[in-house]
């Protein structure tokens, strides 16, 4: 490799996480971090579980898991307010109970059961909560960038004080309709956070093989849209910069593109034996940067006592035990299910064509 | 020798147009690229230039004439030298047709010209039957504007998007005005991003508002044909009925004319192929507002197949700011006892003078305007069939897998023991669309076709 091609790659998109540990609050009181470390775990061993299922052959299709990714979604959402919606990609597990769906439909949705969110007809790549402002859940790689930024265009059409934060991965922003988004977000001022979780690789592809030019962060400088590069290991890194981009969007000042610096341990899906990167690398990233050893590490350093934690363990624990029960014995969907849910029924008699 | 200056064809499917404004006077010079009048298309106001030098000997078509047709003498330009005296007048013939291809018997039922299905006039024959109140000629271009307006004026969640939609006021006018009555807000201007602002749509309709979206034409929306069919038309079943998602996607569909195979292509089965989605496409002005409004009222994407052809024909139109179509519903167009034909958009009009004709050859046709490809009526057209016992279907798109074929598979399945002919597809043929005249026209149903087709299901029968 000639000089300038290594200088391009050590500056390039996959240049280890440069900390932006400046501003990180650390003043946030202890049982709001305990609350983040709830989630990150309940995220953790609802994604191991959900691992075992596929091997037991209870969860079928794809199924892309979120393990190590925790501190992205929950950092986020911590700063997130009523009201603001959320919209991704397919590895969309950890978002879905960041927002405040319930684990036990989630399961059962991921088992194909009548109980979950999406009545078993969606699976784990789509599933939706009107009720929680999550939009999906979406299997086609970029396609819910769009979607996202007509979300925040609604949100600016009704005069909400609301933000939407569209999640993407660092394979998704090579996608062409990523770089539409960005010109009509920031042409139009949406109120929208692309969220780029850089987890290092789409599918098998390093980030460095798959994407030119500098940091993902800076891919809307074209459109004059900021971006901030982002310990996505670190959940108070990730609160404080989503802080600042959500006040940035409520200010009308357009869109804000966050790219998380992060790293998933497991495969792509379930079914990638992974030759692409070396168990070293693997083993190096949880040992080092672990997101949930961070946070507990935290709230250690805060006087929160081993019983405590101990307890929170074994809180989450009965959480995904309790879902997975629900998940195994919630019936399958009845036959007639086939066929609903494809159109909404007509209200207006005057829309209704008479035989 | 006097130079005769003609009203020129400032769009591929201008047929005639206003003569708004002379710019020059009988006796004055003019140079080669002056511009020397104003024209009003049904699109937009354009200028003529001169082509040669000299002086204007005659104005022949005073300014502020309304339909002009395209290649009327509007005027002599006398050479150098040339005096008044030199013109040989020509006949005031403002009916002047375009060269057109040679006419083929309806036997062979070949070329025929694409303009033959044309006409200015109002178009009667489609008189609502469930309307007894008073009508208005509309031209489906006005019908589809006014139909935007009304549902606009009735709920502030529905705003249209598209490119040059606003400012332009529509590349084919339809959305004209729209941007004056609503503003910027609800009339948007969208850059060049078809897959952009199609999933951008899907996620405002989400988010609860509802969107219209318009394609410049349905070729470009192939660009954006993930975030129709995997976003806009299978989520509600995916989110097990949370994710209702109420968008029009509109614009014009099918060959417009000479734009060869990028531009020229009818999407009709494309769409009609996905559960999730409505397809309608209209081919009177009255079901063009109709339908259109109760697209923009359903709670579900809708794809709306317009026909550039059709934007400027004028047709009977019921005055009711509320007349609503149920998407849905097929119309008899006419009535018969011989053989059933099935058409819509644009082939409707051409089976309505197939049917004229056959007539005239002692067939009697009945005419099934489909209005919806998706949900099809598939009640009125195995009624008819097992009524007259022979169809034929009409559609411009390509035969391989197209709408006829779906239906004639589902009288096959309902109606087989009412048939007494094997069911007859007219369609465009399977090539891309050259760009040729001659070709097009060969590549494009026409009236011949149908004729003929309907002849051959009646063969040992009639005829």
């Amino acid at each position: 490799m000639n000089t300038k091609a290594a200088i391009k790659r050590k500056r390039g998109p996959g240049r280890p996480p440069k900390t932006v540990a400046s501003g990180v609050d650390d003043m946030l009181p202890t049982e709001e971090l305990v609350e983040m470390y709830k989630d990150m775990l309940l995220i953790r061993r609802f994604e191991e579980k959900a691992g075992q299922l596929y091997g037991m052959g209870q969860i079928g299709g794809f199924c892309h898991l979120y393990i190590g990714q925790e501190a992205v979604v929950v950092g986020l959402q911590s700063a997130s307010q009523p009201g603001d919606t959320v919209v991704t990609s397919y590895r969309d597990h950890g978002h879905m109970l960041a927002c405040g769906m319930h684990s036990s439909g989630v399961m059962a949705e991921l088992t194909g059961r009548e109980g979950g969110y999406s009545r078993g007809k969606g699976g784990s790549m789509h599933m939706f909560s009107r009720e929680k402002n999550f939009f999906g859940g979406h299997g086609i790689v970029g396609a819910q960038v769009p979607i996202g930024v007509g979300l925040a265009f609604s949100h600016k059409y009704k005069a909400q004080p609301n933000v939407c934060m569209t999640y993407l991965g660092d394979g998704a922003v090579n996608q062409g309709q990523v770089y539409e988004s960005f010109n009509m977000a920031a042409l139009w001022d949406l109120p929208v956070v692309f969220v780029i979780e850089n987890n290092q690789y789409g599918m098998g592809t390093k980030v460095t093989r798959a994407a030119a030019g500098r940091a993902l962060a800076d891919r809307g400088m074209a459109y004059g849209i900021p971006g901030k590069q982002v310990d996505g290991m670190n959940v108070l890194a990730v609160r404080t910069a989503a802080l600042e981009a959500l006040a940035h969007c409520r200010e009308g000042k357009g869109p804000y593109i966050l790219e998380m610096k992060t790293y998933r341990y497991r495969g792509h899906s379930m079914s990638d034996p992974a030759k692409y990167r070396t168990r070293e690398e693997v083993d190096a990233m949880r040992r080092q940067h672990d997101p949930i050893d961070h946070i507990r590490d935290l709230l250690k350093s805060q006087n929160v006592d081993d019983v405590r934690l101990k307890d929170i363990d074994s809180d989450v624990k009965a959480m995904v035990t309790a879902a997975t029960e629900f998940a195994q014995t919630s019936p399958e969907p009845d036959p007639s299910e086939l066929f609903t849910d494809i159109l909404l029924p007509l209200t207006d008699a005057r829309l209704i064509a008479k035989a | 020798m006097a130079i005769e200056i003609r009203m020129p064809a400032l769009s591929p499917t201008m047929e005639e147009g206003t003569l708004a404004k002379w710019l020059v006077a009988e006796g004055d010079e003019v140079r080669s690229g002056d511009v020397i009048a104003e024209i009003e298309t049904d699109k937009a106001t354009m200028e003529v230039e001169a082509i040669e030098d000299g002086k204007i000997g005659q104005i022949l078509v005073p300014a502020g004439t309304q339909y002009v047709k395209v290649n009327a003498v509007i005027a002599i330009l006398l050479e150098d030298g040339e005096n008044a005296s030199d013109m040989k007048l020509p006949t005031l013939d403002a009916s002047a047709e375009p060269a057109a291809a040679p006419v083929a018997d309806d036997a062979i039922a070949s070329a025929e010209t694409v303009a033959e299905t044309v006409s200015a006039t109002v178009t009667t024959r489609a008189a609502e039957t469930d309307w007894s109140g008073s009508s208005t000629p509309l031209t489906v271009r006005e019908s589809l504007r006014d139909a935007m307006a009304e549902e606009m004026r009735r709920d502030e969640n529905v705003f249209i998007m598209g490119e040059e939609v606003a400012e332009y006021q529509g590349a084919y006018k339809v959305t004209q005005g729209l941007l004056d009555e609503f503003g910027p807000k609800r009339v948007i201007d969208t850059p060049i991003t078809e897959q952009g602002f199609a999933g951008l749509g899907v996620g405002a309709a989400f988010g609860e508002l509802r969107p219209v979206i318009e394609f410049m034409t349905f070729n470009f929306a192939m660009q954006a044909i993930d975030q129709i069919i995997n976003s806009a038309a299978k989520t509600l079943y995916m989110s097990g009925g949370q994710m209702g998602c109420p968008i029009v996607f509109r614009g014009p569909n099918g060959a417009a004319s000479r734009v060869a195979a990028q531009h020229s292509q009818c999407f009709a089965s494309w769409y009609a192929h996905c559960p999730g989605l409505k397809v309608v496409a209209p081919y009177s002005a009255a079901d063009a507002k109709g339908l259109l409004k109760a697209a923009i009222r359903d709670p579900n994407p809708v794809i709306f197949l317009e026909n550039e052809v059709l934007y400027g024909q004028s047709f009977n139109v019921p005055d009711d700011d509320d007349w609503v179509v149920p998407i849905g519903k097929a119309k008899i167009m006419s009535e018969g006892s011989d053989v059933t034909i099935v058409a819509f958009s644009i082939m409707v009009g051409r089976a309505l003078e197939a049917a004229d004709r056959l007539a005239e050859q002692g067939i009697s046709a009945e005419v099934i305007d489909l209005r919806s490809i998706r949900p099809l009526d598939s009640v009125t057209i195995i009624e008819s069939v097992k009524k007259t016992s022979r169809l034929v279907t009409c559609e411009e798109g390509f035969p391989y897998a197209g709408i006829g074929a779906e239906i004639a598979m589902q009288v096959m399945e309902q109606a087989f023991d009412w048939l007494d002919a094997p069911i007859m597809r007219v369609t465009g043929k399977d090539v891309p669309m050259p760009y040729a005249a001659n070709l097009e026209a060969l590549a494009l149903p026409q009236i011949g076709d149908i004729v003929a087709a309907v002849r051959t299901t009646c063969k040992g029968f009639k005829g």
